[in-house]
């Protein structure tokens, strides 16, 4: 036996990313069995882009064509801050139902779970996103920065989610029960999304919510995707964007992995 | 015999709490051993450890010869975990839930539907193979959960609380199941609040409490190490039991009668011939004449000091 297991043999790193694309099947399969999600994926972006721009477009822009473009760049990075949260959703409910025990005492790599986590929302946030421009087309939006504007838009707002979602991740295995998963990112990432310039231009407010407003990473990244579908500058917003996504995973990731091997 | 499992100190703390404190295990090649104790007794604790779920602080163990910490991946390879702590994906259906666990264990695409199809029809799941697992009953969940643990074919299977809010017949599914795999060669680590399931299933029971273990052996020797045998007689003519208990009262401290039995515990197995000749002597036709063990309810009651099923009623 000592001869045996003296290989102590891991999994390869390829056998790990078939692993994770299995998982990420898994995740992708559940819609089907959930109506509600697709509801979510689907629905709730249409909604929000009426709303918004029918509800808002009047008051704060005048008349809601003219909103529509200021606007939707702004909901695109709203949503997606939000959408991380499923990632937490779905992790806490794997490790409170048992299923995530389950695929730890399988012989599968140790990263593979939530990789595959990742790799299934993030196709959905990107499913999100492509209902959020579709309707914006629908009524009038037009990107005029062409195909490649278009797929920096996708993978800015797909690099941010991914970074942010280490947050929904650590608010995922801190959770004792699903439904506080919601309830905590909520309250972080709400006041987050809100106080930016996702939905009002910064000079409409008073000077002490312009200072934070001016450093909030969502306003950053908002501009930034305006630049990549209406134009406009581009890369210091981005920049500036990604790097506070980095801090959220730089924090977030050690502790959610902390959590995740001391259960 | 060779050990497929074996725990050697094992200790775990989480915090302040210790939830094992030094427990020894050994599990026979294709035995079953039944791991016994109130909720909180650090049960599930130690089939973490010997599932490759949680490192133990101190102490070691070897599953299938190969240690749990170090050689942690191949021991996945061996086992199965079901019970609990390892459910399957409620969204999915029952074959989606086999498939994507035999794709985890890397079968291909068509190997794994094989699998899924043949632990489906084997598990009287065929019919719901195309359901969303949360419309499953109790029984159809828990028999999908051990299909799930068995994918692979383990040799080596953890059963915790299997049957823990289960109806009886579907128990007795759970049972059968388990009865099967042992004599397929599997061998089995339960775990279980149910006396009357270690009764059934366990060649060895260890008891533990508090995390550490206090008491271990077959069900038969735990029942004899603790509390006394009961002796029961009943005379054919009720005018005799005063004549009974005459005798017994020879034999043993304090008879009681109850009903027409005269009973009295007995610490000596070899009483019951003595009892047979000295009534017979006395001219006493018997009716009932019974030498049982203790239940393991009463041998529990005995080691904890407290009955296993109010455990239950604290947990429900």
């Amino acid at each position: 036996m000592t001869t045996l297991s003296a290989a102590a043999p891991r999994v390869r790193p390829l056998a790990g990313v078939g692993q994770s694309l299995s998982l990420a099947w898994r995740g992708l399969v559940q819609i089907r069995h959930n109506p509600m999600e697709l509801g979510d994926l689907s629905f709730q972006p249409i909604m929000f882009v009426l709303l918004f721009t029918y509800l808002f477009g009047g008051a704060i822009s005048g008349d809601p064509q003219a909103y529509l473009p200021f606007m939707l760049p702004g909901i695109i990075v709203q949503s997606g801050l939000m959408a991380t949260m499923n990632t937490g959703m779905g992790l806490s409910i794997d490790l409170h139902k048992g299923f995530f025990d389950r695929l730890q005492s399988l012989p599968i790599a140790r990263w593979a779970p939530l990789a595959g986590r990742v790799i299934s929302d993030t196709v959905k946030q990107g499913w999100s996103m492509f209902i959020l421009l579709a309707t914006g087309y629908a009524i009038g939006f037009r990107a005029t920065q062409g195909v490649l504007g278009i797929l920096g838009a996708f993978g800015l707002m797909l690099a941010f989610a991914l970074l942010v979602s280490w947050f929904a991740v650590f608010i995922g295995t801190i959770a004792k029960e699903p439904e506080q998963v919601m309830m905590y990112g909520f309250t972080a990432i709400f006041p987050l999304s809100f106080l930016s310039n996702a939905y009002v231009p910064t000079h409409t407010l008073p000077w002490w919510l312009q200072a934070f407003v001016k450093i909030n990473p969502v306003t950053q990244l908002s501009d930034a995707m305006r630049g990549l579908l209406t134009g406009g500058p581009v890369l210091d917003h981005a920049l500036y964007g990604l790097l506070g996504g980095l801090v959220f995973a730089v924090i977030f990731a050690p502790l959610a992995l902390v959590r995740l091997k001391r259960r | 015999m060779t050990n497929a499992i074996l725990a050697e100190g094992l200790v775990k703390r989480f915090g302040q709490t210790t939830a094992l404190n030094g427990v020894d295990l050994a599990v026979r090649q294709g035995t079953v051993l039944g791991l016994l104790g109130p909720n909180g007794a650090g049960k599930t604790t130690a089939v973490r450890i010997l599932a490759t779920l949680l490192r133990p602080d101190a102490g070691r163990a070897t599953v299938g010869g190969l240690d749990v910490v170090r050689d942690a991946h191949r021991v996945r390879g061996l086992i199965g975990l079901t019970g609990q702590y390892a459910s399957v994906d409620e969204s999915l259906t029952g074959s989606e839930n086999l498939r994507l666990i035999g794709r985890l264990h890397g079968f291909d695409r068509g190997a794994a539907k094989a699998r899924a199809a043949e632990l489906l029809r084997d598990f009287r799941l065929e019919d719901a193979a195309d359901r969303a697992a949360k419309t499953y009953s109790g029984g159809m969940r828990r028999r999908l959960d051990l299909a799930a643990s068995l994918v692979a074919r383990p040799q080596l299977l953890f059963l915790d609380e299997p049957t823990t809010g289960l109806d009886p017949r579907a128990r007795a599914d759970v049972w059968d199941i388990a009865r099967e795999l042992v004599a397929s060669g599997v061998s089995v680590l339960l775990t279980t609040q149910y006396l009357d399931e270690a009764d059934q299933l366990a060649d060895e029971i260890v008891v533990i409490d508090h995390g550490r273990v206090i008491a271990g052996g077959t069900p038969d020797e735990l029942k004899r190490q603790t509390g006394a045998q009961t002796l029961a007689v009943r005379p054919a003519l009720e005018s005799d039991v005063d004549k009974v208990r005459a005798v017994v009262a020879e034999l043993a401290a304090s008879p009681e009668l109850a009903g027409g039995v005269v009973t009295a515990q007995v610490t000596d197995p070899t009483v019951l011939p003595v009892v047979v000749r000295r009534l017979d002597d006395a001219g006493v036709a018997i009716a009932e004449l019974a030498l049982r063990t203790s239940t393991l309810d009463e041998v529990f009651l005995a080691l904890t000091g407290h009955r296993a099923e109010q455990e239950e009623e604290i947990r429900a």
